[in-house]
């Protein structure tokens, strides 16, 4: 690993920004949040990933100060804030319905938590012309939020949000409300604005694909707890559970015993009479202990024959075929029942297409191509 | 402490000038009329023990050993739901015909069945009595046209009452239903006729029952009111029309007879307490099914 | 939509009719010459020059004019505090009692209200004028301007008020920088709305108005008893003109700003 690599969760020296420590927030008998542990270090994008009602709106309403922990402790910059206010922290959020107030112009949509502060009127204005400019916005200074397009009250948010330089900047589903095309843009622009202004950012999305573009690291939740927390490189090939790696991408999931075969190897018996497969594993088995190989289909091969050397091979029948244009997905089904997805890029435009329905076909795969997981 | 202030003030003042004034007027309802300032006893000033021994219920056992107050109880619960169906009557189709007008026209109409709420009550039923007076415009006319010979006597009988409270509670009936009737999707009845109904039994099995809360809140928006009516019997009615409202009145400012007003009062809130309930029990259902 | 049928047509004509036309009557026979009110002898504006000689009638106005401002303005704010209350208060002790006290007065019947508010005034030792008729009228209408404002509050999205006080407002501040910019639309008809009814309100203000204090209201009663008089015509054909013009030019405005709001936000859509 070299110096320039942005890693403090790698160094047992730094301090964390945001602290959460055994966090528990419970409403009436419902537990959102269930004993959380986490650290969110500086200048980080750091991104809370999960289906609704995981809990992730929970944890950044608590960051902002609207909720306030059941049990445990949340620590900004090595101090507990739970007994400070919202109006008083060093945090600002971005709604996910921007919240603009309508009855003010953008302007004075962006001087707004400023003239809280009873900035001097210089500064002020230099401050808010500065955040107009980082977004783009000068031309639209005069207007009301009704008189902009949804991508630039989008920006209007962000603007009023980084104005008060926080430390923390909470963004709850920032690019929901926009529409395919303009969210990929702006997720390259959020990124260039995390960076040119060093706040750290907390985002909340249910959308896994934002997370994973614009996320220095990601927390995969699932009903109040953290799944896993790692950079997005690590949680797409190297997910800890089948939750993770189910809720993250298209995967396969093949259920069997594990028999270490020594050298960090591990056969799967997956179904009676057939071959076991062969995976690599760090994660250790014991004999026969239950286990889950998962194998991402971009990793699966389909061919004709047999191909030689080939650390996994099975035979199947083509099921369906899902034409996505950039790929071909293949449902290949196992004689016992098990179906196999293997994807193949579409690299030429016009091919003579190999396989069709119910053509036998050879599903293959190398050892490290999968993950080994106990639950 | 903002929160405590917040709270504290409308409920301080709705307790001093609503709550405690009916703890007042029941109060009064069990003393005895006295020829003195005021003019009722006892008052606490007797002291609190033989101010509780002097209170009794004789009150009430006057109100129903004179048959006065029965006929008027019985005669305004009739007005009153006689004239909640005939303005239904009258109502219903105006409320339909909104809801079933081009779309651009709605908020015009609205605003024009709005407006006389906001015009002076008193006025609109001032309004009538030039109209149903012998020699009124409505007198005129059927003379002009010969449809009668003689002027009829309508003004100051119980058939201006009705007429008055049709009129002035008509918009009170029209808007609940109206905000039914607009919100119910066209296609349903489309669908009921593709089904096989006639327009008449589409309207009977679909529409009637998806505007029943509006006719249930506008029926209760009329009756309630027109209970205790006093303006339109005092101006419209006659010597034969006997409202409670208006004996009330009478007791308390002809009569100056304070503890019968106030047992008056006190029964003509007991009747009202059952359809109160009912109307928010209604209203509260519908919030339920539109959220 | 389709077409209206011919059923339709004659229901709003005939309804419309039943409403507007005694009220065109009246205003009519306002400019009638004679003082006959049911026969016209030529137009004449002379009722209204009586009535503003009237001293009587026009001390009532003022009274009533007085009442309703004052009254109306206590009643928004307490209306408006209510309607907070109720929808965003939360759970305190004797919430139910709460809403049950501001739902109450609308369906009370007025002799009701008006007997037991002079129980109360004298009771208490007021004497019975002005303050009275205004502390009468606040009470009821407070109970309106709620039903107004919280239904006004009810869509409200909250995240403009966490927003502020993300910012850095107080919750304070929060209120009185963004809540109330927002609803004041809805207070200001709350305002309207306790305004006209303290303007109309006769059975109230007879139980709770001294011999010193007369309202319009009251004047009017006593006058028309009497019967059919072309003053009075006169007096409402300018109260129905009035709240006319006021109906109307508020919707237009209203209107106009909804047209010019919803063509703003296409063009800012089609700018993008």
């Amino acid at each position: 690993m070299t110096q320039t690599v942005f890693a403090p969760w790698d160094d047992p020296n730094e301090k964390p920004l945001i602290r959460f420590q055994n966090v528990t927030k419970r409403f009436g008998a419902f537990t959102a949040i269930d004993d959380l542990t986490l650290d969110i270090f500086e200048r980080e994008f750091f991104a809370l990933l999960g289906p609704s009602g995981c809990g992730k709106t929970t944890m950044m309403r608590m960051l902002a100060g609207f909720e306030t922990p059941s049990a445990g402790t949340i620590e900004l910059a090595g101090q507990d804030i739970a007994a400070v206010p919202p109006n008083k922290r060093a945090v600002n959020m971005m709604f996910q319905s921007y919240a603009l107030f309508p009855h003010l112009s953008v302007y004075d949509n962006i001087a707004f938590g400023l003239r809280r502060d009873n900035m001097p009127k210089a500064d002020l204005d230099a401050r808010v012309a500065e955040m107009l400019k980082l977004t783009r916005l000068e031309k639209f200074a005069r207007r009301k939020p009704h008189q902009i397009s949804g991508g630039q009250r989008q920006r209007v948010a962000l603007a009023r949000s980084l104005a008060k330089a926080p430390k923390l900047l909470l963004l709850d589903e920032p690019l929901g409300a926009l529409d395919a095309k303009l969210r990929q843009a702006t997720q390259f622009e959020l990124m260039d604005i995390q960076e040119k202004t060093g706040t750290t950012f907390v985002i909340v999305t249910h959308d896994q694909e934002e997370a994973m573009t614009v996320a220095s690291r990601v927390a995969v939740m699932d009903e109040g707890r953290v799944m896993q927390v790692a950079t997005p490189e690590r949680i797409y090939e190297a997910p800890d559970s089948v939750y993770v790696a189910d809720f993250i991408g298209d995967v396969n999931i093949v259920s069997g015993t594990a028999r270490p075969a020594g050298d960090g190897m591990f056969h799967v018996s997956w179904a009676d009479g057939a071959a076991p497969f062969a995976a690599a594993s760090e994660r250790v088995f014991s004999d026969g202990q239950a286990c889950h190989l998962a194998i991402r289909p971009e990793k699966i091969a389909i061919s004709e024959e047999r191909p030689p050397g080939a650390d996994n091979a099975v035979t199947g029948k083509v099921l369906d075929i899902a034409y996505l244009g950039n790929l071909s997905t293949y449902h290949v089904e196992l004689p016992g029942g098990q179906i196999i997805k293997a994807q193949t890029a579409n690299t030429r435009r016009i091919s003579r297409r190999s396989f069709t329905w119910e053509d036998p076909v050879w599903v293959s795969w190398t050892a490290t191509a999968g993950v080994l997981l106990d639950q | 402490m903002q929160r405590f202030a917040l709270i504290a003030i409308p409920y301080a003042w709705l307790l001093a000038l609503f709550l405690i004034p009916f703890v007042i007027v029941f109060k009064i309802s069990l003393s005895d009329i006295a020829l003195s300032i005021p003019p009722y006893t006892p008052t606490l000033d007797d002291g609190i023990g033989p101010f509780f021994a002097a209170l009794d219920f004789e009150n009430f056992a006057f109100l129903t050993s004179d048959d006065l107050y029965w006929r008027a109880y019985a005669s305004s619960l009739r007005i009153a739901a006689l004239s909640t169906i005939m303005t239904l009557i009258v109502g219903y189709p105006i409320a339909y015909a909104m809801a079933r007008a081009p779309e651009e026209w709605r908020p015009t109409l609205m605003m024009l069945v709005i407006l006389p709420f906001w015009t002076s009550f008193l006025i609109r039923v001032y309004a009538w009595m030039g109209i149903l007076s012998q020699e009124g415009f409505l007198n005129q006319f059927l003379l002009g046209i010969g449809i009668v010979d003689q002027p009829l006597t309508i003004l100051n009988t119980t058939t201006a009452v009705y007429i008055g409270i049709v009129y002035t509670y008509l918009p009170f009936m029209i808007l609940p239903i109206f905000a039914a009737l607009d919100r119910l999707d066209g296609s349903l009845i489309e669908a009921a006729e593709d089904l096989g109904c006639s327009r008449l039994q589409a309207f009977w099995l679909v529409t009637i029952p998806l505007s029943k809360n509006g006719i249930i809140a506008g029926s209760f928006l009329v009756f309630i009111p027109a209970l205790g009516e006093f303006v339109i019997p005092s101006l419209l009615g006659g010597s034969e029309t006997l409202m409670i409202g208006k004996v009330l009145w009478e007791e308390f400012f002809n009569n100056r007879d304070w503890p019968v007003a106030s047992a008056v009062a006190v029964i003509l809130l007991l009747i009202l307490i059952i359809p109160i309930i009912l109307f928010q029990r209604n209203q509260q259902r519908q919030a339920e099914d539109s959220a | 939509m389709m077409r209206l049928s011919w059923f339709n047509v004659t229901s709003l004509t005939l309804g419309f009719a039943f409403l507007y036309l005694p009220m065109v009557i009246l205003i009519i026979y306002s400019f009638n010459e004679s003082k006959l009110v049911t026969v016209w002898a030529g137009f004449s504006t002379k009722w209204y020059g009586e009535l503003l000689r009237n001293e009587a009638f026009l001390d009532a106005a003022w009274v009533t004019i007085k009442v309703a401002v004052l009254s109306s303005t206590f009643a928004t704010v307490l209306g408006t505090m209510a309607a907070y209350v109720l929808v965003r208060g939360g759970r305190f002790l004797g919430r139910t009692v709460f809403s049950g006290m501001i739902y109450a007065p609308l369906v009370m019947p007025e002799v009701i209200t008006g007997l037991s508010l002079l129980l109360l005034f004298i009771g208490i030792g007021l004497d019975r004028g002005v303050i009275t008729i205004v502390l009468a009228h606040t009470t009821f209408s407070m109970c309106y301007v709620s039903v107004v404002v919280s239904s006004r509050l009810m869509t409200f999205d909250r995240s403009l008020e966490e927003a502020a006080l993300d910012l850095g407002c107080s919750s304070f501040d929060a209120f009185r920088l963004v809540t109330l910019p927002i609803i004041a639309p809805a207070v200001i008809s709350g305002w309207l709305l306790a305004f006209t009814l303290s303007l109309d309100d006769l059975v109230i203000a007879s139980f709770t108005a001294g011999p010193a204090a007369t309202t319009l209201p009251i004047k009017i009663f006593s006058a028309v008893r009497l019967g059919v008089s072309p003053e009075i015509n006169a007096l409402s054909t300018i109260m129905i003109g009035i709240v006319t013009i006021g109906v109307i030019s508020a919707s237009l405005v209203s209107k106009r700003n909804s047209l010019r709001q919803q063509r703003e936000e296409q063009a800012a859509a089609r700018a993008a």
